[in-house]
This record gives structure tokens, sequence and C-alpha cells, in this order.
């Protein structure tokens, strides 16, 4: 049985006029793998992350044929073992340290909360985890960063804590929504190749959501293109380069590269058809 | 057209002084687009607001056209450089229609011919009347950049500053803006100057590039030794293989 299975997920939101369709039938299978979600603003992308863990606003209605993590249903499950399965199960890093870490408190303190929430250990014991979890996360001086305060961190910093937190419970699979954006290039990679060690060791399936079509391609084992809500083409990582559908195409053909010169970007013709038309097998 | 000598930035006084911007000097030729790039916090910003006088500089000297410019900027000094910032959602006045962003800088300049003047700026960023009347909020993100574009452009400077002026757009949407950049910039002869973090960009755009680290610039470099990989500074070969490790699995 895959780690999570999702079949025929459709959510919308409710506006003025009626109902705007984000996603619309998507399905895939989870393996312990990497998967990388692409598209750009508006295809659907975060949405999907967001109705996994059962976070998306009252307004959005939710259906699918099937949205299950092992054998748990998480369309019907209530409130109460949703609240386990978030973080304990399945755990998200957004892409802003700044917004989602608690300005008032230390970070080492979230990290420890974070482990006594789901393990019930006692406040010593959660305070030797957070400090082996900083020091996993690569921090240099655990026992320094453990009584700083967010705003006292560096983006970098703040992204490796947040990590740290999502991971302390030690969920299956880890859902990670833009999560180097915000950061620095050079700090962008070292995160990845954190991040790829720490799911690799721990055996934990990724979905990566990103707009970012070659760290994709070169941090996932597949990738999902995704637009409109629909899922255009699904390939293996390796193969992105030779992508079918024209979408994923002229994507990949509109980016600026460092070792060749153009006069000229191409530019991606949206063709209506790709709305509702047949996608690359 | 434009020339930067010693240019200090600080904020702060005392011991708490931050030198931002800590003695750049370089040179832009008529016409040439000149790219800055660096991390978060390395002073490109920051230089490219004392350029447009947006920020007043503690030591050194800029020239825009041949002229030294000061602190306080005659009314032609300041229409001969205009900015485009990074995100149009926080550029562009949200009260205000298309019509109204473009109709301002006109009114300040005491031009005539408004009307005219703002049709021909929306249609050379390709975009309609049939936008004029619209607020911000009711077009796309990337037709809030071609509405700053088009801001930009109505007071016919002869120096654009671009900071990071892609980076808050999609791929494709990135695409249609730096071509539309370079194309203005060809048929106007304008002479850009232009801010990012991302390698890929500078190199399509720019002709020479200098990079910054902590308020310096380390290394100015034509871009075809860029895209050879030829650089001579650590920093800006880090730069180099960190923005090329993204792009080939490891």
């Amino acid at each position: 049985m895959p780690l999570l299975q999702i079949e025929d997920l459709h959510v919308s939101y409710q506006g003025r006029t009626g109902p705007v369709p984000a996603v619309r039938g998507i399905s895939f299978a989870l393996e312990r793998e990497r998967l990388g979600i692409v598209g750009e603003s508006g295809s659907g992308k975060s949405t999907i992350g967001r109705a996994i863990l059962g976070l998306l606003p009252p307004s959005a209605s939710v259906t699918a044929a099937q949205m299950r993590l092992h054998d748990i249903d998480l369309l019907r499950a209530d409130q109460r073992t949703l609240r386990r399965i978030r973080g304990k199960r399945i755990s998200m890093v957004l892409q802003d340290p700044k917004y989602s870490l608690n300005p008032v408190m230390t970070v080492g303190r979230q990290i420890a909360e974070s482990y006594r929430v789901h393990t019930r250990a006692s406040a010593t014991e959660a305070k030797r985890k957070a400090l082996e979890m900083l020091e996993a996360v690569r921090i240099d001086n655990p026992e320094r960063v453990y009584d700083l305060y967010p705003h006292e961190v560096s983006g970098g910093m703040g992204q490796r804590v947040m990590i740290a937190m999502m991971l302390i419970p030690e969920p299956e699979l880890l859902i990670a929504d833009e999560p180097t954006s915000a950061l620095d290039v050079t700090v962008q990679a070292q995160l990845l190749v954190l991040i790829n060690e720490l799911i690799v060791r721990r055996g934990m399936g990724l979905i990566l959501i990103s707009h970012n079509l070659d760290l994709v391609a070169s941090f996932c084992d597949r990738v999902v293109v995704m637009y409109a809500g629909r899922v255009m083409e699904t390939c293996k990582a390796s193969e992105l380069d030779r992508a079918r559908h024209p979408y994923t195409k002229g994507l990949l053909a509109c980016r600026p590269l460092i070792d060749r010169a153009r006069p000229e970007l191409p530019q991606l013709a949206r063709d209506p058809a790709w709305l509702d038309g047949p996608v690359a097998a | 057209m434009i020339d930067i000598r010693d240019v200090l930035v600080s904020f702060g006084s005392g011991s708490h002084r931050i030198d931002a911007v800590r003695a750049v000097s370089f040179f832009v030729e008529a016409g040439e687009t000149f790219g800055l790039v660096g991390e978060s916090g390395c002073g490109k910003s920051t230089l490219l607001r004392a350029i447009a006088g947006l920020q007043a500089i503690a030591a050194g000297s800029v020239s825009l056209a041949g002229h030294a410019v000061g602190p306080s900027r005659t009314r032609a000094e300041r229409r001969l450089v205009q900015m485009v910032f990074q995100d149009p959602y926080g550029s562009l006045n949200p009260t205000h229609t298309v019509d109204r962003i473009l109709a301002e800088p006109l009114a300040i300049q005491r031009l005539d011919k408004v009307d005219q003047r703002i049709d021909r700026a929306l249609g050379e960023v390709g975009m309609g009347s049939q936008h004029r009347f619209r607020y911000p909020h009711q077009i796309s993100g990337g037709q809030r950049q071609r509405v700053a574009i088009a801001r930009a452009l109505i007071m016919e400077p002869k120096i654009l500053l671009l900071d990071e002026p892609t980076s808050a757009l999609d791929l494709s949407v990135q695409a249609e803006i730096l071509n539309l950049l370079k194309r203005v910039a060809r048929d106007r002869g304008l002479t850009m100057l232009m801010v990012s973090h991302d390698l890929a960009v500078i190199a399509h755009m720019c002709s020479r590039i200098a990079v910054m680290k902590g308020g310096e610039i380390v290394e100015t470099l034509p871009v075809d030794r860029l895209r050879r990989g030829e650089a001579d500074d650590g920093y800006t070969r880090e730069l180099l293989s960190s923005s090329l490790e993204a792009k080939r699995p490891g």
C-alpha cells in the first residue's frame, strides 16, 4: 500500500459569483520517495499540500474519490484524528520562516514543544531532543541558538529551525511548500542537501512544491507538472528535459540560462486546450 | 552615463553605524545594461536607491549623463533616472487607476499631451486602452509590472534602474518582461542598471556584471567570462556553482 494515495481530488473556493475551482481532478500515489509538484502561481500546487493536511479554510470544498495516508481516510477523518496526523505523521515546511515561527518564543522552546505535543516527554527530555535536532540540521552552537528568538536568526537558520521542528516528531511524510524560495542561492543549495539527507536517512516521503523547475528536477525522483488545477504530465525528474507536454516544454524553454546567450527568450503561448484537453501520458 | 566613485552609504551613527555600501566605484557606458548581483544584505539595492536619489550618500560622488548629482535633485535630474521595483503590487498605489498612476508623474514634471503620452506608454509595454481605467488589483502580476515599466518610460528617461524586476513573477511572465525590457532598451537607447540575485537573469540581460558582497564590489566581469565560468573571485565562483548546482542533478 502506498504511503499516500490521492484519487480524483477536487478543491474549489467559494467566490462571489459561484465556486472557483483550484484543483480539478488530481490523482497520484506516493511511496517513500521524493515527489516534486511544479507549476506557476494559481496552478493549485499549494492547495494540494493544504488539502492533504486538512488545512484549507471552511470556504473551500474538498472532494475526492480517495485520499488516504496508509489506511487512514483523510477525507472522513475527524478533527481529533487529523490533529494526531498533523506534525506526527505528515508535517509541512512553508516558504518564509519569518512568518511561520512564533516571534515571542525562543526557537529551542518551539522545537521542544513540537516534540512534547506528540510524545508526552518530560521538559528535560524534550530539551535534550531539541538540542540533538538542532545539531542534526547542522546548527553550529545548538546551546546558544536554543535561546534565540526568531528575529535573532538569519533566514537560512530560521528555515533550519523550521525543519528541525517539523522532523522532531519523526513524521513519515514531509510536505515542503517553496521551502527555499525566500533564501539566497548559496543557502538554498545547503538547505536542500540537508533536507535530502534527513529524508533519505529516515526513509521518509517528500512532496516538494515549487515553481522552480531546475530545483525540482535536480532534487526529486518524480515530477508532477500542474497547470490550471490539473496535472499536465508526470515524469521521472531525470527525464524532465525530455518532457512531452507543450506546457512543460514551453516553461523549460523560457528560462534564461547562464551558459547560453540568446537575443530573446521564447515566450510561452498558452493554449486554451490545456485547460480541459488531453494530458501527456 | 553612470559614473559612481567611492560611494559610501551608512545607516545609524557612532557604534551603531553600519556601512551598507563601502567605497563602491563603477562606470556604465551609454546604452549598456550593467548588472549588480549579490545576496541579501550585500548593499545592491541600497546602491541602486542612492543612484536614484532615494538614499543620501555619506561620501563619494554620483554622476549621471556627465553631470554630478547632489542630494537634492532638479526636476530634470529626477526625470533622467527612473526606477522599477521588485513587487509591482507594492509599488503601485492600490487606490489609483492605471490612468492616474501614469498621469501623476506627468503632472509633477509639468508635461503636456497627457492622453497621448499615456496611450503611447501603455502601447509600448504591450497593454491597451482597455486596461487604462483598471485598478492594480484588477490586472495580473505581469500586467502590473508592465504598468510600473510604463510609468518609468513615460518620463522618457535615459537611465532605467531595475531592482529585481522579475523575481516576484512566474517563469513564463518573467520571459515576457525580460524581452520587453530588452526591446525598450534597444529602441530607446536606454542605459540600464539591473539588480538581481538570479545570475541567469543577469547573464541574459547584461553585458557586464559586478558582484557585491558585504557592501563592496568583489569583482567586475564581462558576461561571456561569467558564461564560461571564468570568475577570478572565490565568492563569484561560489555563487556561480550554487546557481548551476540547482540546474544539474548532483
